[in-house]
C-alpha cells in the first residue's frame, strides 16, 4: 500500500506532525489475546456484589424489573447496533422506522403531540425542557416543585448556570417564570398534584413541565390529559438493564405549539417518487449541523439503541401487560407499607401523601438497617437524608413485579430478627 | 420491500404477555387513588405476540445497513469494526446487573474499572485527569466548556467568546452558545488549515477558548499547532480539543503535548464502542492540572487500592448527567483498550492513516483532491468536477448505496464545495478500499456518459429518495393547525 501512495515509510504519511510532538511510545500494556481480556475483565466484574433481582428494594430512579428476553435480541442484532444515526435514508430504514415507532408510543403514554427520537437520561431531559421554557417564554427563571430527583436538579443547575438562568425551589410561579418543574411520583415515591402545579403555571404564563415515570402513566392521568406542555422523563423501566446507571434513555414530547423548539433528533414519514412510504430525519433545522450556534440544543449522538429496546419493551408490553405491571408492583409496594408500619417505631414518613410503588419510611438508626439488611444478601431501601437534611431517618423502599411475596417475607424476617 | 407499522400490525384479539400476579391481598389503584389522578383510557400502544414482534423487528433489521454487512466509511465518524467481546463484557451480570446507589464497597470492581480506563485515557491523549460522565461528544464539548468558564471566573475574569474555525463540526458552535458564548468564526487558509493571521486578529482579552480538532476535518494535520496553542495561551485563553479526529494519532502524538488544555474523546468512534444507530455513546473530558478542581463531581478516587467517588469537589461545575456516565459504554472502551494495549492502538492508528491514504491515491483521478495530502485518517473530495455534467455529491452518495457501500459524509465540512468525506478507518481490508474505489470509479464514469441514471439511485433499496421537502411542507401545516396529519408520529386513521 505504501509503494501505491509512492511513499516509502510510515512516516512520510506523518510527515505533518512536527518532531518534537512525536512520542516513542503508549505507556500502556501491551495487548491480549481475547481469552486473556476476557479474564480480567470477567474477574473486575467478579469484584462486584449484585444482589438478586427479588431482593432488591432501592430505586432511586433506577430500578430492577423484569425485561423480556425479546430485548435483548433484539437490540443484539449487529444490524441495529452497529449502524450509524441515520443520515441515509434508503440504507437505514430500519432504525427510522424503530425511532418512529417510539416517537409515537411516547406520545401515546405521554398524551402529547410529538415525541422525539430520545435522549440521554432523565436528568439531562428536564435540563433540556428548561431551556425549551427559557426560549419560548424569553424569561430567567425556572422554579422547581417538590422532591425533584436530587441528580436531576443538580444537573439542571449545571446546564442553567452557562444559559444564565435561575433556579428557585417553591411552588408559586411568578411572572419571571419560564417553566414550572415537577416530578410525578416525586423522588420519594409520593403522588404530587400536578394539576395544580400546571394550573398554576399557566396563570402566570409559563410552562409546565412533567418528569414522569413511564410505567407509572399506565395508571396515572398522563400530562397532556391535565394540561402539562412537556413532558421528560426516564426510560430505564422500559426494558433496561440497572448497568451502574447507565447507558439508559431520556424522553421528551410536547404540545404541538412547542415542536420547533424540541431539542434532538426527529424522525417523519416522506414518501419516494413511486409513492411508497419511508421515512427520514425531519426538522433539521433546529439541529446543531444546521443552525450551529442557533440550535435549539448541542446534542447530536443521543440513546438510539436504548430507545428500541424500550419500543421492544413497550411493543411486549401492550397497553394491559404494563397495566399489570404497574398494578402487581402498586399492591406490592401497599402491602409491603403496611407491614413496615407495623415494626415498632416505624411509620410512613408522609402518612397523608398516596404513593404507586416507591414510598418514604422513618426508620430508626437507618443505616444500621440498611447495613444489617446487606449482611443478609438484600438491597435494602435508600437513605434519602444523604441529599435532604430534613429527611434525617427517612429511607425509600420500591417494589415491583420482581419482589414477590416470599422475597418481601424474607425482608420483614430480617427486620424483625 | 417495506415493513408495516407495529400499529398497524396491532390486533385487539392479541392475548397480553403472561406476567407475574400480585399474590398478595392489597389494595389497587382504583381502590386508593381519587378517579381524577387516574387514567380512563389506556395508552395506544401496540398489541402483538411475541412472534409477531421477533418478525416484525428482524424484517426492520434488514431494511439497515450497518458495519457488520457494509462498508461505512463516514468521515468523522470512525466507523471501525465494534468487536463482539466488547458486548459480551458489558452483558456480564457483575456490571449490568450493578445498582448505581450500591455502597462503594460492593462495586469496587466496576470503580476499578472506570479508574483504569481514566488512566488509560489520561496516557493516550496526555492530561492529568478524565471525567467519565458526559454521553456523547457533544455533551463533553459542553462540560469541557463550563470547566473553562469555572476556571476564568475563579480568576476574576469574565470571557465571553469561543472561537470555532469555519470547519468545526457543528456542534461546537452550539455547545458553545448553551454554554452562553458568543461565537466567533475564524477562517480556514487555501491549505485547509487554520488561518493564524485570522486566528490573531480574532484572539482578544474578550476570548475564553479555541475549540479545534486535529487532524481537522479535512482530515489535515495543523502542522502550526504549536503556534496556535502559543497565540491563543499568550491571549490568556485556553485551547479545547475536539477528540472526533483522535483515530488519527494514538501513539504518534498527544493533544496534551500539543497545548490542548482539555479535551474530548467519543468512545463510539477511536474505542469502538458501537454506534447503535445514533447512541449511545461516551464522551469523557481530560483535562490539564489547572481545570481538574472543576471536573463534574463525583470523581473515582483510589487509596491503598481501595476505590471511592468523590463528592466532596467545591469548585466542581457540578453533575453533567445522572450517576457515573453511561457505564456499559465504558465497560466495552476499556475491554477494547485491553485487548489493543499501546502496541495495537498505535497500530490502529498507522493502520487508520495507511487506509485513508491509499484511497485517497486511489481517489484522485475520479474525484477533486482540494487539499495536498497527507492527509491524516481521513480526506475529503470534492463532486465539483463533475457539476458540468449535473452531478453532485448527492447522487454519488445515493449511487454508493445502490453497490452496497454505505455513503461517505457529504456536504461537510461546509469550506469545501460538494465535499465528500471518506473515512475508511483501520478494520477495513485492502480488497475492500479496492472494491470501493472501484465503485468510485464507475460511478465517476456514469456521471459522464449517462448522469440521470445516478439521479435515480438508489433504486435497490427498500425506498428510492425520499421526498423530505414534501414532508417538511406537511409538519409545517401540522404545526401551524392546517392539518391534523402530525407526520412525526402514527395516528390511528379516523
Amino acid at each position: 500500500m505504501l509503494d501505491a501512495i509512492g511513499v516509502k515509510s510510515m512516516d512520510e504519511l506523518l510527515v505533518d506532525i512536527p518532531r518534537s510532538l512525536r512520542i516513542e511510545e503508549l505507556q500502556l500494556p501491551a495487548g491480549l489475546s481475547e481469552f486473556e481480556t476476557m479474564a480480567q475483565i470477567t474477574a473486575l466484574a467478579a469484584r462486584n456484589h449484585v444482589f438478586p433481582d427479588r431482593l432488591t428494594f432501592r430505586g432511586g430512579g433506577v430500578y430492577r424489573r423484569f425485561i423480556p428476553a425479546a430485548v435483548a435480541a433484539v437490540t443484539s442484532k449487529p444490524e441495529f447496533y452497529t449502524a450509524y444515526t441515520p443520515y441515509q435514508p434508503e440504507a437505514s430504514q430500519g432504525t427510522l422506522q424503530s425511532i418512529y415507532e417510539f416517537q409515537t408510543m411516547i406520545a401515546e403514554l405521554t398524551a402529547l403531540d410529538v415525541a422525539n427520537a430520545s435522549l440521554y437520561d432523565g436528568a439531562t431531559a428536564v435540563a433540556e425542557a428548561a431551556m425549551m421554557a427559557h426560549i419560548q417564554t424569553d424569561r430567567n427563571e425556572v422554579l422547581v416543585a417538590g422532591y425533584l430527583h436530587p441528580e436531576y436538579l443538580e444537573v439542571l443547575r449545571a446546564f442553567s448556570e452557562g444559559r444564565g438562568i435561575k433556579i428557585r425551589k417553591g411552588s408559586e410561579p411568578s411572572q419571571k417564570t419560564a417553566a414550572v418543574i415537577f416530578q410525578q411520583p416525586d423522588f420519594l415515591g409520593l403522588l404530587i398534584d400536578a394539576e395544580a402545579l400546571t394550573e398554576a403555571a399557566h396563570r402566570v404564563g409559563a410552562l409546565a413541565v412533567a418528569c414522569v415515570d413511564p410505567i407509572s402513566l399506565a395508571i396515572l392521568k398522563p400530562p397532556g390529559e391535565y394540561g402539562a406542555d412537556v413532558a421528560v422523563g426516564e426510560g430505564q423501566q422500559l426494558g433496561l438493564q440497572p448497568s451502574y446507571g447507565g447507558p439508559h434513555v431520556g424522553f421528551i414530547a410536547c404540545r404541538r405549539e412547542l415542536v420547533r423548539r424540541l431539542p434532538g433528533r426527529l424522525v417523519g414519514a416522506a414518501h419516494d417518487a413511486a409513492g411508497r412510504r419511508g421515512f427520514v430525519l425531519a426538522l433539521a433545522a433546529r439541529e446543531q449541523h444546521i443552525r450551529r450556534e442557533k440550535a435549539t440544543s448541542n446534542i447530536c449522538t443521543n440513546h438510539s439503541l436504548c430507545a428500541l429496546a424500550a419500543s421492544v419493551y413497550m411493543t411486549y408490553m401492550g397497553p394491559e401487560g404494563l397495566r399489570q405491571i404497574a398494578e402487581v408492583s402498586f399492591k406490592r409496594a401497599h402491602s409491603l407499607a403496611e407491614r413496615l408500619t407495623a415494626l415498632p417505631g416505624w411509620e410512613l414518613a408522609f402518612p397523608d401523601r398516596q404513593f404507586l410503588n416507591e414510598f418514604p419510611v422513618r426508620v430508626p438508626k437507618a443505616p444500621a438497617v440498611i447495613r444489617k439488611l446487606a449482611r443478609k444478601g438484600i438491597l435494602g431501601p435508600l437513605d434519602v437524608h444523604r441529599w435532604f437534611r430534613e429527611l434525617k431517618g427517612v429511607v425509600t423502599f420500591t417494589c415491583t413485579e420482581v419482589n414477590d411475596p416470599r422475597a418481601i417475607d424474607e425482608l420483614l424476617a430480617v427486620l424483625e430478627s | 420491500m417495506s415493513e408495516p407499522l407495529s400499529f398497524e400490525l396491532s390486533r385487539a384479539g392479541a392475548q397480553p404477555p403472561r406476567l407475574p400476579e400480585a399474590d398478595l391481598a392489597a389494595p389497587g389503584p382504583a381502590d386508593v387513588l381519587p378517579a381524577s389522578m387516574l387514567r380512563a383510557t389506556a395508552p395506544g400502544l401496540p398489541r402483538l405476540s411475541e412472534p409477531e414482534i421477533m418478525r416484525h423487528y428482524s424484517r426492520m433489521a434488514s431494511l439497515n445497513y450497518s458495519i457488520s454487512e457494509q462498508f461505512y466509511p463516514l468521515g468523522s465518524c470512525t466507523m471501525k469494526y465494534n468487536p463482539v467481546a466488547n458486548e459480551v463484557a458489558a452483558a456480564l451480570p457483575g456490571f449490568a446487573g450493578l445498582h448505581p446507589y450500591q455502597d462503594e464497597d460492593t462495586a469496587q470492581g466496576a470503580l476499578e474499572l472506570m479508574w483504569r480506563l481514566e488512566q488509560a485515557l489520561c496516557a493516550i491523549v496526555g492530561v492529568d485527569r478524565v471525567t467519565l460522565q458526559p454521553a456523547a461528544g457533544a455533551h463533553g464539548e459542553w462540560t469541557a466548556l463550563r470547566m473553562i468558564q469555572a476556571y476564568q471566573h475563579s480568576r476574576g475574569e469574565a470571557r465571553t467568546e469561543v472561537l470555532v474555525p469555519d470547519s468545526a463540526h457543528g456542534t461546537n458552535p452550539a455547545s458553545a452558545a448553551l454554554s452562553g458564548f458568543h461565537v466567533v468564526e475564524v477562517k480556514s487558509g487555501a491549505d485547509g488549515r487554520l488561518h493564524l493571521a485570522d486566528l490573531e486578529s480574532k484572539l482578544s482579552p474578550r476570548t475564553a477558548a479555541l475549540m479545534l480538532t486535529n487532524p481537522n476535518t479535512l482530515g489535515l494535520f495543523e502542522r502550526e499547532i504549536l503556534d496556535i496553542a502559543q497565540l491563543v495561551h499568550s491571549a490568556g485563553a485556553m485551547l479545547y480539543y475536539d477528540g472526533a479526529n483522535l483515530n488519527a494519532f494514538m501513539g504518534i502524538c498527544r493533544p496534551g503535548d500539543m497545548g490542548f488544555d482539555a479535551v474530548h474523546m467519543n468512545l463510539h468512534k477511536t474505542f469502538t464502542t458501537p454506534h447503535g444507530g445514533g447512541g449511545p455513546g461516551a464522551g469523557p473530558v481530560g483535562v490539564k492540572a489547572e481545570l481538574v478542581p472543576f471536573l463534574p463531581a463525583p470523581t473515582v478516587e483510589r487509596t491503598n487500592g481501595h476505590l471511592t467517588l468523590d463528592f466532596k469537589r467545591p469548585k466542581s461545575i457540578g453533575r453533567v448527567r445522572s450517576f457515573y456516565g453511561n457505564f456499559g459504554m465504558l465497560v466495552r472502551a476499556y475491554t477494547y483498550i485491553v485487548a489493543m494495549g499501546g502496541d495495537g492502538l498505535t497500530q490502529a492508528s498507522h493502520d487508520a492513516v495507511l487506509s485513508a491514504n491509499y484511497l485517497r491515491k486511489l481517489m484522485e483521478g475520479d474525484l477533486e483532491m482540494p487539499h495536498e495530502g497527507p492527509c491524516m485518517h481521513e480526506f475529503v473530495a470534492s463532486a465539483r468536477n463533475l457539476s458540468h455534467e449535473g452531478v453532485r455529491a448527492l447522487d454519488i452518495a445515493k449511487a454508493l448505496l445502490d453497490r452496497d457501500f454505505y455513503a461517505p459524509t457529504i456536504y461537510f465540512p461546509l469550506v469545501v464545495p460538494e465535499a465528500i468525506m471518506v473515512e475508511p478507518t483501520e478494520t477495513e481490508s485492502k480488497a475492500t478500499l479496492d472494491a470501493f474505489a472501484m465503485a468510485i470509479k464507475e460511478i465517476v464514469a456514469e456521471a459522464r456518459s449517462n448522469p440521470q441514471a445516478l439521479h435515480d439511485e438508489p433504486k435497490n433499496l427498500p425506498v428510492g429518495r425520499l421526498d423530505d421537502v414534501a414532508a417538511a411542507r406537511q409538519i409545517n401545516s401540522y404545526l401551524q393547525g392546517l392539518s391534523e396529519d402530525p407526520v412525526l408520529r402514527w395516528k390511528a386513521p379516523e
